[in-house]
């Protein structure tokens, strides 16, 4: 059962991540993202990290890819043919492509991991407490730092979004 | 009965649990509509649906003529009226999208009723209740915003992919003004969940908790948080108005200047999925008001239901306290209903401006300030 879900999950975030990259309609491709997002969520909860899974949701499926469909619609991109592929993309492109290959074979002919020891692994991401607490202690230099980071952000969307000057008032 | 039950395998059992789900809320939300209907009518000092009638409940005395003024064949004839009128699919339209929408929005709103908790039965050899539900998460809150805010989805997809200028419009509207409130509505309850989970105890945040928390009987511990909390209460409420979807909150349709916003193009059976949609999320979202703020299944303040079963001896009952606490379960949600249905009939519907300057320039700072005062309070008092 599990392993069917397992399945089943994988599938979608695979699928759904080709799909974003295939699709040429920019709405199409956030939803597939959308279903990429779902199917992690979904790996997520048979990995018993149910808030973590919660927050992928909430965060991104909820807010982040809701955001890129109102801004695809507003802006009006609905697929057309882009511009064409210069020399440099084309060169780096499958450059990438042989990196990917390559891990692959590497991935593919190694020997398999030992597998890991579940009593050294605490279950950060399936405890409430246990995940506040590292957040607070072990990471909590990455989280003031990624704090930081989104309020710079923010303040710099409010700058932008800002007219240069005060209209003259009639 | 019961081990019978539990005898089943798991999967049969989630099955099952899910079919309940549906065959409650299904038939609530339907008749949500007919009530809707008739509180309308009752604002205005109208008398409201009261003519549809089968011939021959119309040949009985008084009762006939009763059901008849009462307006509940409407529903029926309504239903049917849906379910067997042409589909128009208009050849404008994306098909694909068009068609799954009016779906979409439903999961959502059954999809989070599975982690409300909806009543308690009494555990005579624990001597304590136990919440019932259908699937107690540790996470419950964050899973009902989570899944929660997946519903904008339908109501975007629906003005889209009708693809005319109208409906597109609503969707627009529906999108920023969903994800406007969520905010405010996610800092409302935080106080809730800072109380409930005091230093020392194993963090929590499930909802059932949370009942637990205003299931005493001493000062504290028997008082709604609605009472404890009137700010948290009032920020979420009016968040939840706006998350539905509900006047004076319902930009996404506004008919008065958008002649139907996202559902303009819809009609027959996946028009009405629309209004399925959105009275079940108007009860998962009353539901959850009632968890956090008003008590869930107690009685009345400092009067838990169990109580009721010391003054009654029902101790040995666990199935009628069950249903003691789902009744006044669903009585709480049923009022919750009738007050969305009253402001409906009430207030006007604010100018898209304003709804925007109450979600972002007041609420806003609102919830904010109302957040770090609980801070302190709690941190004063614990």
């Amino acid at each position: 059962m599990s392993d069917l879900l397992f399945f089943a999950f994988t599938a979608l975030t695979a699928g759904g991540a080709l799909g974003v990259v295939l699709n040429k309609n920019a709405v199409h491709a956030a939803f597939c993202l959308l279903l990429s997002l779902l199917g992690t969520a979904g790996l997520f909860v048979l990995l018993n990290a149910y808030l973590l899974a919660a927050l992928l949701i909430l965060v991104y499926a909820g807010a982040v890819v809701a955001l890129f469909v109102f801004v695809v619609m507003l802006i009006g991109m609905q697929g057309g043919t882009g511009k064409p592929t210069g020399r440099l993309a084309t060169v780096g492109a499958f450059l990438a492509f042989i990196a990917l290959l390559a891990g692959a074979f590497v991935t593919l002919t190694r020997e398999p991991l030992p597998p890991p020891v579940l009593a050294n692994m605490p279950p950060v991401g399936a405890e409430l407490k246990l995940y506040a607490y590292q957040l607070f202690t072990t990471y909590l230099l990455p989280v003031e730092v990624s704090g930081f980071l989104l309020l710079v952000a923010m303040i710099g969307v409010i700058v932008l979004a800002k007219k240069d000057k005060p209209e003259a008032k009639a | 009965m019961a081990d019978f039950y539990f005898s089943l395998p798991p999967l049969l059992r989630g099955f099952l649990q899910g079919l309940a789900v549906v065959l409650v809320i299904f038939p609530i939300a339907g008749a949500s509509s007919l009530a809707e209907r008739k509180v309308s009518a009752w604002i205005q000092g109208r008398p409201g649906p009261n003519r549809a009638i089968v011939p021959w409940f119309a040949a009985i005395p008084f009762l006939g003529r009763f059901l008849q003024r009462l307006g509940l064949f409407h529903l029926a004839a309504d239903g049917g009226k849906l379910l067997l009128k042409e589909e128009p699919l208009p050849g404008h339209v994306h098909k694909f999208y068009y068609t799954i929408a009016p779906w979409l929005g439903l999961i959502p709103a059954f999809t989070t009723i599975t982690v409300v908790p909806f009543g308690a039965y009494w555990d005579s050899a624990m001597q304590t209740m136990h919440p019932l539900v259908l699937a107690n998460v540790d996470i419950g809150i964050l899973a009902v915003f989570a899944i929660g805010s997946l519903g904008v989805y339908s109501v975007i997809l629906a003005g889209w992919s009708s693809n005319s200028k109208y409906p597109f419009i609503g969707s627009i509207r529906a999108s920023t003004q969903l994800s406007s409130y969520e905010i405010s509505m996610t800092l409302a309850v935080l106080p809730v969940f800072m109380w409930i989970n005091s230093p020392g105890s194993d963090g929590s945040l499930s909802l059932a908790r949370v009942v637990e928390f205003q299931s005493g009987t001493h000062f504290l511990g028997g008082l709604w948080f609605v009472f404890l909390m009137p700010l948290s209460a009032l920020i979420f409420l009016i968040a939840l108005f706006a998350e539905t979807n509900r006047l004076p909150f319902d930009m996404p349709e506004s008919e008065a200047d958008l002649v139907g916003g996202f559902h303009t193009e819809y009609g027959a059976f996946k028009w009405s999925l629309f209004f399925v949609a959105e009275y079940a999320h108007m009860i998962v979202g009353s539901a959850v008001f009632v968890v956090l703020f008003l008590g869930g299944w107690n009685p009345l303040p400092w009067v838990p239901v169990a109580s009721l079963v010391h003054w009654f001896h029902l101790e040995n009952l666990p199935f009628v306290v069950g249903l003691v606490s789902i009744a006044i379960f669903l009585a709480k949600v049923i009022f919750m209903i009738f007050f969305f249905m009253w402001v409906r009939w009430t207030l006007p519907r604010f100018r898209y401006d304003q709804v925007m300057r109450i979600g972002w320039r007041r609420l806003l700072p609102l919830a904010i300030a109302n957040l770090i005062f609980y801070i302190i309070a709690i941190a004063l008092l614990t």
